[in-house]
């Protein structure tokens, strides 16, 4: 009885051992992983902070004033003035006739407009 | 162990034959088994003191050893931290309120050279002279032929620059890795961004500091690690920015200015949206400052927030908003205008003459130097200097930027009835665009004190309370009658309520005196005036408008267009509706397909 139990616990000490070792080594393996996945990401931030700098750059309103002037013909953009604001009421919606669906006893969420625009 | 018995039978029974006690032998066996016992047990307790010892010393051992360890090792990072690299740059982005990148940093290489380890000096010069033209090759080439161990070349480095270098394949030429302060935008908010320059420098780093504006004013809170990269978010708007710069610039070159400045301020939170000073120049390439002549010549100089202009009748409305708090007058008491007003050696005159009288609207609305004076005598010079200094105008701005501190208002010396006066109409007291503005957004926003700033504000600062909301009313109504029938009937922008006063003075002589062909054109504008959202200040200096038959250069004809032409395409950019029917409705409809 008594070498049994000497012989499960010198097995149950290699055993550990063997389990301890293993998780050293596989501990270290992903803490090299981490570091390596740490060099990518603040590589990779590096170059977001370029794209970035470069997006702002090639975005500078000097320059978007010149492409639209440039390719006016094409574009047709002008600065954003006061008269090209509206009112919902002043958009044609398409008459309630010409819906598709064929729907009864809908709701009109729209009450606010103006009647005669709700009768096209 | 064998037991030694204390009476052995043998020598007892020889010592009874001898007659001899044999107790003796008894007691000398006894003494013997404890001089036994004793020597058992203390080298028993010596050998675990040895033990102990051992221990002991391993311990110490193990301790020492560490100690040794951690003293000699090199620091590292720690390996396990998640969040490891936030921080890639040095020091943080500068944003306007919408996020767009104003400032930023760029990874570059400065280049350096160590003569003694260069193997061929001509040619090394001659090939860094051909990519940097602005290096000159004999100068190169003494320089490395000279005693110096170490020579910076150039601080910074563009990509294809530095491989061009590199394939000269000199190994004496060598690069430092750089941090590079990036202004995307160029010359836009020149003047607020400042610009940045090394500070201590290093072969593997150099700071990066800021040497004016914002850069400057904040510069600790940039580099300040604990932040962990956040930008510094300013309350400018760049497409605003743009688009003012683009205006006020196309305004001084058609009124023939030498100078411009606007400042867009919103009116409930103080927040500054636009800060505009013509000629501007490219933080990037940050001139260097005049070493002869004025500093207000200078690109450099912020005319929005370092000049310091008299800013003529603009001021009018301080007198009349402080009669009205006081209740000397009502908007409709009658003022005397009757010209000229003499006090002392000194004559008050009018542009035009207005007649006997005109009501206190009136005053404001026709801009009668003479009415503002009689309103500013019955204020009196202290009553009137409190107020301008609870409006913030007799002191520096409270603005952040490093410039701003030292930028004092020019007050007379001796504030007199006469100065009480002058200063009413805007003559004798030198203050900044930038002043004008927080004074107006304070009188007209709801009556409480407004500060400017260049951060992001989310809601009113609840100033101290300098006029009531009903004065506060009058002052926009009659603003908005200055537009409507005044002076400044050219600011009129549809839809907008555009109210405002308009400001001409006569520029100071250096050597004293005033010219007579040279002004500084103001136009403060409110809009919309019935419930104002912001405040605008545009100021010409010596502008002249030459298409009538003899030149003119009142604000009227000069800083009034451009200012709603500003007011025309800053509004709809920041959102405002103009309160009109759209010209052509058929487009609009287009445009929701």
């Amino acid at each position: 009885m008594r070498t049994v139990l000497l012989f499960l616990s010198a097995l149950m000490v290699m055993s550990l051992a063997y389990w301890a070792y293993l998780e050293n080594y596989r501990t270290k393996a992903a803490l090299d992983r981490v570091e390596k996945l740490q060099y990518d990401i603040g590589r990779m931030r590096e170059e977001l902070a370029v794209l970035r700098a470069e997006w702002a750059y090639l975005n500078r309103p000097d320059r978007l004033r010149d492409l639209a002037d440039l390719n006016f013909d094409r574009l047709g953009l002008l600065p954003l003035m006061p008269e090209q604001f509206g009112r919902v009421d002043q958009i044609a919606y398409p008459g309630i006739a010409a819906s598709p669906l064929n729907l009864t006893g809908a709701v009109d969420v729209m009450a606010d407009r103006p009647a005669e625009e709700a009768r096209e | 162990m064998t037991r030694i018995p204390l009476r052995p039978l043998a020598r007892i029974l020889e010592a009874r034959e001898k007659g001899e006690n044999p107790d003796a032998i008894e007691r000398e066996n006894r003494g013997l088994r404890n001089a036994r016992i004793r020597e058992g047990a203390r080298a028993r307790s010596e050998g675990r003191l040895v033990v102990l010892a051992g221990l002991f010393f391993c311990a110490f051992l193990v301790v020492g050893g560490r100690m040794a360890a951690v003293s000699a090792s090199v620091p590292s990072e720690p390996r396990v931290q998640t969040q490891g690299a936030a921080i890639v740059m040095a020091r943080a982005d500068i944003t306007d309120r919408n996020g767009r990148i104003l400032a930023t940093n760029l990874a570059t290489h400065a280049l350096y050279a160590q003569p003694q380890q260069m193997v061929d000096k001509a040619l090394a010069a001659r090939e860094l002279a051909r990519i940097f033209p602005d290096l000159d090759e004999a100068r190169l080439y003494e320089r490395f032929t000279g005693p110096a161990k170490f020579l910076w070349i150039k601080r910074t480095l563009s990509p294809e620059q530095k491989q061009a270098v590199f394939d000269i394949g000199e190994p004496g030429l060598m690069f430092g890795p750089r941090e590079m302060r990036l202004y995307p935008n160029g010359p836009i908010m020149a003047h607020v961004l400042g610009g940045a320059g090394f500070g201590r420098e290093g072969v593997n780093a150099a700071e990066v500091i800021g040497v004016a504006g914002v850069e400057r004013r904040f510069d600790t809170f940039l580099r300040d690690p604990a932040n962990n990269g956040a930008a510094l978010a300013l309350s400018l708007d760049l497409t605003v920015q743009a688009a003012v710069e683009r205006v006020l610039d196309g305004g001084m070159r058609m009124m023939d200015a030498k100078g411009a400045a606007a400042v867009l301020m919103d009116v409930r939170t103080g927040e500054v949206i636009s800060l505009v000073s013509l000629p501007d120049f490219d933080p990037n390439h940050r001139p260097a400052p005049l070493t002869e002549g004025r500093q207000e010549d200078s690109p450099l100089f912020n005319r929005a927030v370092q000049g310091l202009y008299e800013l003529g009748s603009t001021f009018k409305l301080f007198a009349v908003a402080q009669a009205l708090e006081l209740g000397l007058v009502t908007p409709d008491s009658m003022i005397e205008t009757r010209g000229p007003l003499t006090w002392g050696r000194y004559t008050i005159r009018d542009f035009h003459d207005y007649g006997p009288e005109l009501s206190v609207t009136d005053v404001l609305v026709k801009s009668s130097n003479i009415g503002t004076a009689k309103i500013a005598g019955m204020i009196g010079p202290l009553r009137q200097q409190a107020f301008l200094a609870e409006l913030g105008l007799t002191t520096p701005p409270l603005i952040e930027l490093s410039e701003a501190p030292g930028v004092q208002p020019l007050l007379p010396d001796n504030w007199s009835d006469l100065s009480a006066m002058t200063i009413s109409y805007g003559h004798g007291l030198s203050a900044s665009p930038l002043h004008l503005a927080a004074a107006y957004a304070s009188l007209v926003g709801d009556g409480t004190r407004v500060t400017p700033t260049l951060l992001r504000a989310e809601a009113p600062t609840g100033g101290a309370r300098l006029v009531s909301p009903e004065v506060s009313g009058i002052l926009r109504d009659t603003l908005r009658d200055v537009v409507r029938r005044g002076t400044a009937t050219l600011g009129e922008v549809p839809g907008y309520e555009v109210g405002g006063k308009t400001g001409s003075a006569d520029k100071h002589r250096p050597g004293g005196g005033y010219y007579d062909d040279r002004v500084i054109a103001t136009f403060v504008s409110v809009f919309p005036a019935t419930d104002p959202a912001y405040v605008l200040v545009v100021t010409l200096d010596e502008p002249v408008e030459t298409s009538g038959a003899e030149p003119r250069r009142t604000a009227g004809w000069t800083a009034v267009p451009v200012a709603a032409e500003i007011i025309r395409r800053a509004a709809p950019l920041l959102g405002l509706r103009p309160e009109i029917a759209p010209v052509r409705p058929t487009g609009v409809t287009l445009t929701s397909n």
